[in-house]
Parts: C-alpha cells; sequence; structure tokens
C-alpha cells in the first residue's frame, strides 16, 4: 500500500473523497459554466436569463450532490471530449472541485430565487460572483470556494 | 446593457486577482522573526523577537511536533481536505526530505488544528512553515511551492549550508 503520492492511485480506498479524476474535467467544466453564467448576467430579467441560471442550478446540484460522474458537462467531457486527448499528466482527488459545485450551488440557488422574484439586482450580484469564481477555475485552476474553506471552518468554529 | 458591463468587470477583476495569485503563490518569504532570530542564535537563541507581528508561539506547535523536528530543520505543512494543491505540495517536499539530510517534512490536518491554525494565522492550505533547528519558524510559504525554492530556504537554514548549490538534484 504505498501513500497516495503516486500519480497512478486509482481508486483503491472505498472512501470517495479520495476518487481520483482527470483534472481538465473541471477545468473544462468551469469553461462552460462561465459561459452559461456570462450569457445569464447579460440577459437577466428576460426568460432565457431565468432558464440558463436553472439550468445552472440543475448542473451544480447534480455535480455537489450526486457527485462529479453526474455532472453533465463532466459527461460530456469523459464521453465526447476525452477520447480524443491523450491520458492527463496527473490525476486529482474529486473532493476539492465537488466542494466547488456545492459553492456554486449555493450562489445559484439565491440567484434562481432572486430571479423568480424578479429581484435582478441580487440575481446580479449571486452569479457575478457564481462566474468569478467559475473564470478563475477555468483560467487559472483557481478554486475560489476551496481557497476559502479554512477561512470558513476559522470563522464556524469559535 | 448593464449586463454587459458586469461581465466585463468580474472578468477583468477576476484576471488581476489570478495573475497576482499566480505570481506570489508558493513563494517563500521569511517570516516576520527572521532577524532577530538569526541574529540572536550566536549568544541567546532565545532571545525575544522585536518584529511588529508577534514571536510565532512555537509552544503551540510544539505539541504537535513532540518528537517529529529534524535535526536541521523541520518543514511543517498545513493541508485540508478541500486543497488541489496540498498533494502536489506533499510530494516535492517529501522529495526534498529524502533529499537532504536532518530535514523533517510533518503534515498537519488544519481542521483537526484550529486552535493552532489560528495561533498562526493561517489563512489557506498548503501553508508551510520552515523551521531551524531549534524549532523556530523562520520562513512560510503559502500555496504550492517550488522545489528549487524549498532547496534554496533550506540552504539558508540549515548552518553550513550556502545554497543550493551545496546539494545535488
Amino acid at each position: 500500500m504505498t501513500p497516495s503520492v503516486s500519480n497512478t492511485a486509482v481508486p483503491t480506498d472505498t472512501d470517495c473523497s479520495r476518487t481520483q479524476i482527470d483534472p481538465r474535467g473541471p477545468r473544462f467544466g468551469a469553461s462552460v459554466t462561465t459561459v452559461v453564467l456570462a450569457a445569464a448576467l447579460i440577459l437577466n430579467g428576460t426568460t432565457v436569463g431565468t432558464v440558463l441560471i436553472a439550468w445552472q442550478t440543475l448542473v451544480f446540484a447534480l455535480g455537489a450532490i450526486v457527485g462529479l460522474q453526474a455532472q453533465p458537462y463532466g459527461v460530456f467531457f469523459r464521453k465526447v471530449i476525452k477520447p480524443r486527448l491523450g491520458p492527463p499528466a496527473e490525476m486529482e482527488d474529486a473532493a476539492p472541485p465537488r466542494f466547488a459545485q456545492a459553492v456554486g450551488l449555493g450562489f445559484l440557488v439565491v440567484a434562481l430565487v432572486a430571479s423568480l422574484l424578479g429581484a435582478t439586482v441580487i440575481v446580479s450580484v449571486a452569479v457575478a460572483f457564481a462566474l468569478a469564481a467559475a473564470f478563475l477555475n477555468a483560467a487559472f485552476a483557481f478554486c475560489l470556494g476551496c481557497e476559502m474553506y479554512l477561512l470558513g471552518q476559522r470563522l464556524a468554529h469559535r | 446593457m448593464t449586463g454587459v458591463w458586469i461581465v466585463v468587470a468580474v472578468l477583468l477583476a477576476a484576471t488581476a486577482f489570478g495573475l497576482w495569485n499566480r505570481s506570489s503563490s508558493g513563494r517563500i518569504k521569511d517570516s516576520a522573526a527572521t532577524a532577530g532570530v538569526v541574529a540572536a542564535r550566536e549568544d541567546d537563541p532565545l532571545a525575544e523577537i522585536e518584529a511588529d507581528r508577534p514571536a510565532p508561539p512555537v509552544s503551540a506547535l510544539t505539541g504537535v511536533l513532540q518528537g517529529r523536528l529534524g535535526s536541521q530543520a523541520t518543514m511543517v505543512q498545513f493541508s485540508s481536505a478541500f486543497c488541489q494543491p496540498c498533494r502536489a505540495t506533499r510530494r516535492i517536499l517529501e522529495e526534498v526530505t529524502a533529499m537532504v539530510p536532518g530535514v523533517a517534512h510533518v503534515e498537519i490536518d488544519a481542521e483537526d488544528h484550529l486552535d493552532l491554525v489560528r495561533a498562526l494565522d493561517i489563512r489557506r492550505t498548503p501553508t508551510v512553515l520552515f523551521l531551524d533547528a531549534t524549532g523556530r519558524q523562520v520562513k512560510h510559504a503559502s500555496g504550492l511551492p517550488r522545489k528549487a525554492d524549498v532547496i534554496a530556504a533550506l540552504g539558508e537554514i540549515i548552518p553550513g549550508r550556502q545554497g543550493p548549490e551545496d546539494f545535488t538534484i
């Protein structure tokens, strides 16, 4: 039993938090999310805008609650894009990107409720935060929710 | 039209932040206490530190590090469950530990030691603290550090080592 530093570590243990995934999957998903959220912001206040927010809320909910294997953009990556690429240089833990989906879900639930109530300013703020997080993930592989996690723990457990 | 401007503003701000983070993340910095410790080592290794930041609470760390300190230097890595660069950081530090004699790598789960995290003001993972032979914090880095930087930092910390050229990579 080698420690998890090995690149080839496949999910040998049953603990799902240690599941290994291709890091390009979440990066691709974040790129699609960036486009969807940018469109939702531009169409804020229209029916199409609300539909886009509802769709992205569903995507985040599947990724956060069911798991990354059920996240639609991840499924598209695995089925369509990954077969055309070589193997990844390195695998990564599934827990951080899944946590990121949960953070995104939090913002999108607020945005969806606000959108249904016609509160376009709240929609703008919530979607803007989610857009920033998705873009940082797509362009810089920077997981905003993950970086905030420890600060959150520090504040939550006083 | 407002939406377009919000999108542009968000993307510009995020790009600026991403570029700044990319350049600063993982950089190994001297801890505020360094000057005092280096000056004090010759005569009085326990001399108090006069930096603006309070002396690092070594006592808080000593419990966790009991019997795990390296004879020359120790790299204390704080990690958490939702941390992408923690694994790569661990690998780099373990490689360096195997290469440089007398250096230990200790990984601490930040969530299990929130008191320590607050006392040492650790804000993100991974954060690596570099301790000298006496267990004093002399350098720190948050984010994934570069291997060459880690080796250079140890070269400065370990007495008699002048720099990275003393190690065969």
